[in-house]
């Protein structure tokens, strides 16, 4: 049912009377959750417009629109956001994949957890950030320490995850994988991976917002290309415009990020009633 | 629990027959002296059974008598500590071990479907195809063919149960082993899977050891019903009624007061 509908539904009336009007029919409930940015973006071109904010300290909507079609049509944006992009992806595939695999093995494994993982807890305690300066002593400011300070951001959600999934598998489900006699893969394959997926993806949205704010912070420090790189370098020439459009590109690749997760979870988890419709 | 402790422990032996087989060779079991203690708890003290091909045995007895701890050993889920179990066919030679067992809890993987659930139940080796053709077969015997593809969260608890037996099945073990399989039940739906089960039982043949704390459904199932106390069998009741048999039959009542006065008096 619409809140918009002017007139009640149309089929009240005769059928040979004129159609009565209508907007087109919008679910309200889906629009809801959009008022509020859209209030906040025009109470905050209409206090550019009437010049209550400076351009110095925040740009307007439009500036910010503007700055986009520049950026987009010079190339530079594009390029930029595929630089970020590949960084993110190549950072979440080398560090989700080794958190991956520590988290199913400790998981398995009491030698490889009783080995492994006091050795994990205590490095995970160290902020990431903070080996900033020792990365780029090591690497310069090269894509290597990039990558490696997002793959070890990322690590650590993922592997702990993954480890308390495979933990927490319906020990009863492992007894009757045994009853019908599943070997190693199968039994891995059919119950354990699959018992432990809802947590693993728990550990990947995690790793995901890591993902980016570890690329964010490396990127303004120490890049030549990436969207990090545009914002500090517009900020040098105090181009406020550019430095937002930055942080409105990193929102929308953080949202398309989450909404891919999302997606991918409630594909791969159909089975589970938390997830169907 | 680790991969290499289960690959270490019992791999029940996988039965590969026909679909089509109508009916399974039973398996008879014969216990000589079993013992089963954990720590100093003598839990089974000296088990002398013998079942024969595709008899119909119940166990009943108060809580915490070794009931579900002599099933397990039955089918291989855990070692006895003292003397031996043997299966062997209708002319009391020795065979192999081949056995399922239903829980009260039915144990169904959440994330695959129906069919494929009782595919597992034919074990590694068969191509998926064939494990859900099979599968679907298995449910047509317990009822549930239009569930097939769906997901077990959506089935009631005496569907999902009605699952776990088709899975248990499917390889046609010669022996079914149920350890208070319809305990989780309503009333009413547990009679109608009592009801299922008989049918089940005398269609495929197979030895069927049930525990159950319902003395009502001991006596309305089972060829024989014995009583365990403290780790022993204190009473050994044949129930010689013919199949199908009637709620509120007064000569099963009989057994039953017979039962109940073993279970509750004896000490
Ligand atoms: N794995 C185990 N470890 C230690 N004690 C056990 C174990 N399994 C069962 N027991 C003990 O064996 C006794 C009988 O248990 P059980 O066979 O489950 O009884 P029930 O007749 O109710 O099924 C209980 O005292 C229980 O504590
Ligand atoms: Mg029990």
């Amino acid at each position: 049912m619409s809140i918009l509908d002017i007139q009640g539904p149309a089929r009240t009336f005769g059928a040979d009377k004129p159609k009565t009007f209508r907007l087109p029919k919008v679910d309200a409930d889906r629009l809801l959750p959009f008022v509020v940015p859209v209030a906040l973006v025009g109470l905050w071109q209409a206090g550019s417009s009437f010049g209550f904010i400076s351009d110095r300290i925040m740009p307007s909507p439009l500036a910010v629109l503007s700055a986009f079609w520049q950026e987009a049509a010079s190339g530079d944006l594009g390029h930029n956001i595929l630089v970020s992009g590949a960084r993110a992806l190549a950072g979440l595939a080398v560090g989700g994949s080794i958190g991956f695999l520590l988290g199913i093995v400790n998981g398995l494994s009491r030698l490889s957890e009783r080995l492994t993982d006091t050795t994990l807890q205590m490095v995970r305690t160290i902020p990431h950030l903070a080996l900033i300066p020792l990365v780029i002593l090591w690497f310069g400011i090269g894509e290597e320490a990039k990558l490696f300070l997002t793959a070890l951001g990322v690590l650590f959600p993922v592997y702990l995850n993954t480890y308390h999934g495979v933990r927490n598998v319906d020990r009863d489900l492992i007894e009757m994988g045994r009853i019908y006699g599943m070997g190693r893969w199968s039994l891995f394959r059919k119950v354990i991976f699959p018992g432990a997926l809802p947590s693993i993806f728990v550990g990947l949205r995690y790793a995901l917002g890591i993902m980016w704010l570890t690329l964010i912070v490396s990127e303004t420090i120490a890049a030549s290309s990436g969207i990090g790189y545009m914002a500090n370098n517009a900020r040098e020439f105090m181009m406020t415009d550019i430095v937002v459009l930055a942080l409105v590109i990193y929102a929308l690749l953080g949202k398309l990020a989450d909404v891919v997760a999302r997606a991918l979870e409630r594909w791969a988890l159909s089975w589970n009633p938390a997830y169907q419709r | 629990m680790t991969i290499a402790q289960v690959e270490r422990d019992h791999r029940a032996s996988i039965e590969t027959t026909s679909e089509t087989a109508p009916s399974v060779a039973p398996a008879g079991l014969r216990l000589r002296g079993v013992e089963k203690t954990f720590g100093k708890n003598r839990v089974l003290r000296g088990i002398d059974l013998f079942v024969p091909a595709g008899q119909f045995l119940a166990i009943v007895g108060k809580s915490g008598c070794g009931k579900s701890t002599l099933l397990r050993l039955l089918v291989g889920l855990d070692q006895q500590t003292g003397g031996t179990i043997a299966f062997e066919d209708g002319q009391g030679q020795e065979i192999a071990p081949n056995s399922r067992i239903v829980f009260q809890e039915p144990r169904l993987l959440p994330w695959f479907d129906v069919a494929d659930n009782v595919g597992v139940g034919l074990g590694d080796g068969v191509a998926r195809a064939d494990a859900r053709r099979r599968g679907e077969a298995a449910l047509a015997e317990v009822q549930l063919s239009d569930k097939a593809k769906e997901w077990p969260s959506r089935l009631s608890g005496g569907q999902r149960q009605r699952v776990a037996l088709a899975r248990a099945l499917v390889s046609r073990p010669g022996l079914l082993a149920l350890d208070e399989p319809l305990g989780a039940l309503d009333a009413l739906t547990r009679i109608s899977m009592q009801a299922l089960l008989a049918r089940v039982w005398q269609e495929l043949g197979f030895t069927a050891v049930l525990v159950t704390h319902d003395v009502t459904e001991a006596v309305h199932l089972a060829d024989r019903v014995i009583v365990l106390d403290e780790g022993r069998i204190i009473r050994d009741i044949a129930v010689p009624q013919p199949h199908p048999r009637h709620h509120g039959d007064a000569s099963l009542a009989k057994i039953e007061g017979q039962l109940l006065e073993a279970i509750l008096g004896e000490r």
